[in-house]
């Protein structure tokens, strides 16, 4: 397969994901969605690492992999506690910084 | 080393000042009263016997030369631009030692005066007293204009804190402020008038400006101009006509203040600066002429105001505007020795009056002579005391007020003032009566029934004693001296007459019953109509005041509420709802926040397409 096939891919999972961020009212959703255009990243840099043949994509893809877990879970771990103090994780319910 | 008289001058004036500097500094000094003025009275003492000694000693140089010791004050790249330093002559050592005397007597008189003061206030009056005499001194030994601005600037401080001593009473705090305001009218013209010639000159100095004025070799260029914004300096100092209005508002000052400030020593500062700078004067004749009418006719307005004052003390505020007047006038007739000599009699003679009425006030417990009787039966050394300071200053031989008016007199003749020298011998007809009229009231008829009558304190009635023997001595020696006053033989005769008319007058009206008062007034209506309300000059300064000031005040105030402030207004509204406005886009919605981050990336890839 060539190149561009994997970057439409990406760019779908990337748009896909957006989509998910925006539209998403659950703040779990939110944070699938930002899962998901991270991925997005991480196959075009496989990809191209694959088709240059230079291993710093892949390096690069190790550490994106291991941020978004660390992200993953310090963005869980603030949805429990808004979860706790607000009982609710509808992030139309969470606009306390409004103007 | 031999001390000569500038190093005697340095003590004189180092006196006061230490005194000064030691009850301002040390608070529980100050706070006791009693101490402070023991103090104050001692340095003044020494003053006293330093400034006998300096004028014993004699002046330093002989004449013809420079009778000044400097030091460098503003030094600058072409010699000192000013300098201090102490000025020994004749004239000045006269006057430190009739500013000493004066200041001393009236220091011992206020000990008694003010004895019901609380501690602190008359620590504070005391401090008062020590940095005027210092001041005074000051202003007296000053070798050039700058050095005597200074201090002139200090005494009319002194004269404002002194005046509203009681600053508790509006009336004493408005009457202070009142006397600050108008002399700082005439010392504008002053300070302008001394830069004024300093950058003609180059020199505040007297000693190169008499020089190079007796040589004939001062070129100034409006030089006229120059030596009428000096005289303004002095026409507010010395209460001239059109700025005497203060004087007789600063007597709600304590009276040994208006002794020692308002008659003996502050306000003669103008007519004794006008003497020292006599040489530059003689070079403006028109100034000079100026001089003399404007003195004139400040001594014959004040006398009539004198004649309808009820107050004691304004009567005396009067009649030292209309002595005032006098001296000036023989300033400008080019008599300033006739002028000095009546400055240091009067100063003698009007302390006293004043002490005496301060005696006066105590035993009535009023300042309205109408309400007043018969205090010669019960205190006849006050009443004789007060005697030979009126007959002094009506001018009756042999008291030294008839030489000094005498001397004043003849000056303006010889100098062909004809129309001020009427008006001079007119005054001295008012003179006589205004202040007989005072001895009749006060000190003759009916004694008003009176609950108490305090008897004078003992240092009060021995200041009085002292003057007045001071008086007698003064012109007992220039009665025995031969006098040779230049003027015409008839001149003593009809200031004599002039004065015992004045006398009679006052008698027949006040003493004998012979006129009825109010008849009187009724031949002179007019001048008694204006004389009452003080010819509207007061009036006239309010109305300008108000007029122009407030005016101005009211157009700033206006224009501060409505320019200015509402520019900060609209500035400030606007930023209000623009902030308002721009608050709406902060929806606290993160979702949105990154539709606004991904329609800027949008933008940017778009950008970075186009661009």
């Amino acid at each position: 397969m060539p190149l561009h096939a994997y970057l439409v891919l990406a760019a779908l999972v990337f748009v896909i994901g957006l989509f998910g961020v925006l539209t998403r009212r659950n703040a779990v959703g939110i944070l699938l969605g930002i899962e998901l255009m991270l991925n997005a990243v991480n196959i075009n840099l496989v990809a191209f690492s694959r088709f240059r043949a230079d291993l710093a994509g892949l390096i690069f893809t190790l550490f994106t992999i291991a941020i978004t877990v660390a992200e993953v879970a310090v963005g869980l771990a603030i949805v429990i506690v808004i979860f706790r103090v607000r009982r609710t994780i509808e992030a139309d319910h969470l606009d306390l910084l409004r103007g | 080393m031999r001390i000569g008289s500038p190093e005697l001058a340095l003590l004189v004036l180092a006196l006061p000042f230490a005194s000064f500097l030691a009850i301002g500094l040390i608070r529980p000094l100050r706070r006791r009263g009693r101490p402070a003025a023991a103090v104050s009275i001692l340095a003044m003492a020494g003053a006293f016997l330093t400034a006998g000694a300096m004028s014993w000693q004699g002046i330093p140089v002989a004449r013809g030369l420079n009778p000044a010791v400097l030091w460098t004050w503003l030094p600058a790249d072409g010699g000192p631009m000013a300098s201090v330093g102490v000025w020994v002559d004749g004239m000045a050592m006269q006057m430190c030692v009739l500013v000493t005397l004066v200041s001393l007597l009236v220091q011992v008189y206020s000990w008694s005066y003010l004895a019901d003061e609380p501690p602190p206030s008359l620590g504070r009056y005391y401090a008062y007293q020590s940095l005027f005499a210092f001041s005074m001194l000051g202003l007296v030994l000053s070798p050039g204009f700058l050095q005597m601005f200074v201090f002139w600037e200090l005494v009319g401080l002194c004269s404002y804190l002194l005046i509203g001593y009681w600053y508790d009473r509006p009336s004493a705090a408005q009457a202070a402020v009142k006397a600050f305001w108008i002399t700082k009218l005439g010392d504008l013209g002053f300070v302008a008038g001394i830069v004024m010639l300093w950058s003609g000159t180059g020199t505040f100095d007297f000693w190169p400006l008499f020089q190079a004025a007796e040589g004939g070799a001062l070129h100034v260029d409006g030089l006229t101009t120059i030596m009428f914004l000096i005289y303004l300096g002095a026409v507010g100092k010395s209460a001239q006509f059109p700025l005497h209005v203060w004087l007789p508002d600063a007597m709600e000052g304590p009276t040994p203040v208006s002794a020692l400030i308002h008659a003996a020593t502050m306000v003669t500062a103008g007519v004794y600066m006008v003497a020292r700078a006599y040489p530059l004067f003689a070079l403006v004749p028109s100034v000079l002429t100026l001089i003399a009418w404007v003195g004139a006719f400040t001594a014959l307005l004040a006398a009539t105001m004198a004649c309808v004052e009820r107050d004691i003390k304004r009567v005396l505020a009067y009649s030292t505007v209309s002595q005032l007047g006098y001296m000036m006038a023989a300033n400008g007739a080019g008599a300033p020795e006739a002028a000095f000599q009546h400055l240091t009699t009067h100063g003698v003679f009007k302390a006293l009056l004043f002490l005496g009425a301060g005696i006066v006030i105590h035993h009535f417990h009023t300042n309205d002579v109408f309400r007043m009787g018969g205090l010669f039966g019960q205190r006849p050394w006050v009443g004789g005391s007060f005697l030979v300071a009126t007959l002094a200053l009506a001018g009756v031989w042999p008291l030294p007020g008839f030489f000094s008016k005498e001397a004043v007199l003849a000056g303006v003749l010889h100098a062909h003032l004809s129309v001020p020298f009427l008006m001079l011998l007119a005054t001295s007809f008012l003179t006589a009566f205004y202040m007989f009229r005072v001895v009749f009231l006060a000190f003759f008829g009916h004694a008003p029934v009176h609950h108490e009558h305090p008897e004078p304190p003992v240092a009060m009635d021995a200041v009085c004693r002292a003057l007045a023997v001071l008086t007698l001595a003064l012109g007992l020696r220039a009665a025995v001296a031969s006098h040779h006053v230049e003027g015409p033989a008839w001149l003593p005769w009809i200031s004599l007459t002039w004065a015992f008319a004045g006398i009679a007058l006052a008698w027949a009206t006040y003493q004998a019953g012979r006129l009825d008062p109010a008849r009187l007034a009724a031949a002179f209506a007019p001048i008694d109509f204006l004389a009452r309300r003080r010819y509207f000059l007061d009036d006239i300064y309010g109305g300008t005041y108000r007029l122009l000031l407030l005016g101005l005040s009211r157009v700033v105030g206006w224009v501060d509420r409505y320019v200015v402030d509402g520019v900060l207004n609209a500035l400030s509204a606007g930023a209000l709802r623009a902030g308002d406005a721009l608050r709406r886009i902060q929806t606290g919605q993160p979702q949105d926040y990154v539709y606004g981050v991904a329609l800027g990336v949008l933008l940017l890839l778009v950008w970075a397409q186009l661009g």
